[in-house]
């Protein structure tokens, strides 16, 4: 495989799913209340350690969520967003519906990180309606965690199956949120996206030059 | 004024065609399923439901939608890998859907609730879901004007209420409750155990009983064990 080329690559090789979501749970300060989107942001959960002291919050009315419930624990009454057996953590509190949209409106959380269809350069996200004519809209709390979060983190794989990026100069699906997305994890890159446009913080499997051929906008490596 | 009520049939029985209902729960997670079966039974019809969703499997509001009940769904997230029943009435264009996000959902049947006659929020700003609204910039960012969501009745899970009509839920199953016991002209919930005055701490109450109307005592309420598995 090719040698590490510019200090910007981190990788060998792009980074898998459980990778991707082990980078972006040591990028989470410690002491953060943070929401994870429903699939792919889900497995970040897994890569929290002890001594982060991260809470966690779930949009159908707790803070201190633990993992999903297994055997016994399952329980009706304690779902998480995807509607899955969770489980509680020593510490934990329910509240109703508007208090805990209130709580992502109000700025009160540190971080979300939610997948996403597309996200444009200037942190635009779009990940909750493809758009098409046959398709029954549902958009859940996504826009309320898009515009409320202090920090918006995306993870998603950088190109479509058909090798189009997802990072685009402006969405083309229905937006979500407008200018809201703070960085995107991708499997072969992280980007920081903000006023100074689209910077490259590591690649994964590619060299900075390779990623801005696959990209359609103009990327700057975040170190210069 | 509170009333105890022995059975479902009767909780209900009031609830006129043409009604706007809403219904508590998160999925299956506080869902009246037992006060939503009366419902059914009632035959009332041309019901306007405001819920998270639009039903799940065979069971609750899902069934209410398959049988035709219900003109239009106010909801922010009636597609599911289970919600064949709405699926089905929406593609045939025999039911009518108001898209909502999620938290605007919510604060507008907070906001009907606690007399408020509309409000400006980010959320959605610059989306398919807020053409057509005000925008005002505020607060240092763009916001939507947002109206409340009344309602004629809300149907409510609830684990114990006291003889005041005082609530407490359990766990997530109290999601929509509290807001939609005070946005509704008549609340009805089902609770699985009802206890003297006096019995629940004040200090706990999470729905004072000044915004409930009906209580009606169902045996399988509360705990939802693994009622409600179906994700």
């Amino acid at each position: 495989m090719s040698t590490l080329e510019t200090s910007l690559q981190t990788s060998a090789e792009p980074l898998g799913r459980n990778e991707l979501a082990a980078l972006v749970a040591r990028d989470i300060a410690p002491g953060s209340f943070v929401n994870l989107g429903i699939g792919q942001p889900t497995l970040v959960s897994n890569y929290l350690t002890e001594e982060q002291n991260i809470t966690l919050h779930t949009e159908n009315g707790m803070l201190g969520m633990g993992p999903e419930a297994v055997g016994e624990e399952i329980d009706g009454d304690l779902i998480n967003a995807g509607k899955i057996p969770v489980t509680e953590l020593p510490g934990a509190s329910y509240f109703h519906h508007a208090d805990s949209f209130a709580i992502m409106r109000g700025g009160h959380l540190d971080i979300c990180v939610l997948g996403a269809f597309q996200v444009s350069a200037g942190g635009d996200l779009a990940n909750w309606h493809t758009g098409a004519p046959d398709a029954i809209p549902a958009v859940g709390g996504a826009m309320d965690l898009a515009t409320g979060a202090k920090d918006v983190f995306v993870m998603m794989t950088l190109l479509t199956r058909d090798g189009v990026s997802k990072l685009v100069e402006e969405c083309t699906y229905p937006l979500t949120g407008v200018g809201c997305v703070t960085r995107v994890y991708t499997d072969k890159a992280v980007f920081l996206t903000g006023p100074d446009g689209v910077r490259v913080r590591e690649t994964f499997g590619c060299t900075f030059e390779e990623l801005q051929a696959l990209v359609p906008l103009p990327l700057t490596p975040a170190a210069s | 004024m509170l009333r105890f009520i022995d059975t479902v049939g009767e909780a209900v029985a009031g609830i006129k065609d043409g009604s706007t209902v809403m219904i508590g729960g998160f999925g299956n997670a506080g869902q009246p399923f037992e006060l939503i079966d009366a419902l059914l039974d009632s035959g009332a019809t041309d019901l306007t439901v405001v819920n998270n969703n639009a039903g799940q499997g065979d069971q609750g509001l899902a069934l209410l939608i398959k049988e035709g009940r219900v003109r239009k769904m106010i909801c922010s997230f009636p597609r599911q890998s289970d919600s064949w029943h709405f699926d089905a009435k929406y593609k045939a264009g025999e039911i009518e859907l108001e898209l909502v996000p999620q938290g605007n959902l919510a604060e507008r049947i907070r906001a009907a609730g606690a007399g408020i006659g509309g409000f400006f929020t980010p959320t959605g700003y610059g989306t398919m879901l807020a053409e057509g609204k005000e925008t005002r910039f505020l607060d240092g960012k763009w916001q939507v004007f947002e109206t409340p969501i009344h309602a004629d009745v809300a149907l409510i899970k609830a684990l114990v209420a006291d003889g005041k009509g005082n609530l407490i839920y359990r766990k997530t199953a109290r999601n929509f409750g509290p807001i939609m016991a005070a946005a509704a002209k008549h609340s009805i919930v089902q609770v699985s155990e009802i206890v003297p005055v006096g019995a629940l701490d004040p200090e706990n109450i999470v729905t004072p009983g000044i915004y409930v109307n009906s209580v009606v005592r169902v045996s399988s309420s509360g705990t939802a064990g693994n009622e409600g598995q179906v994700a």
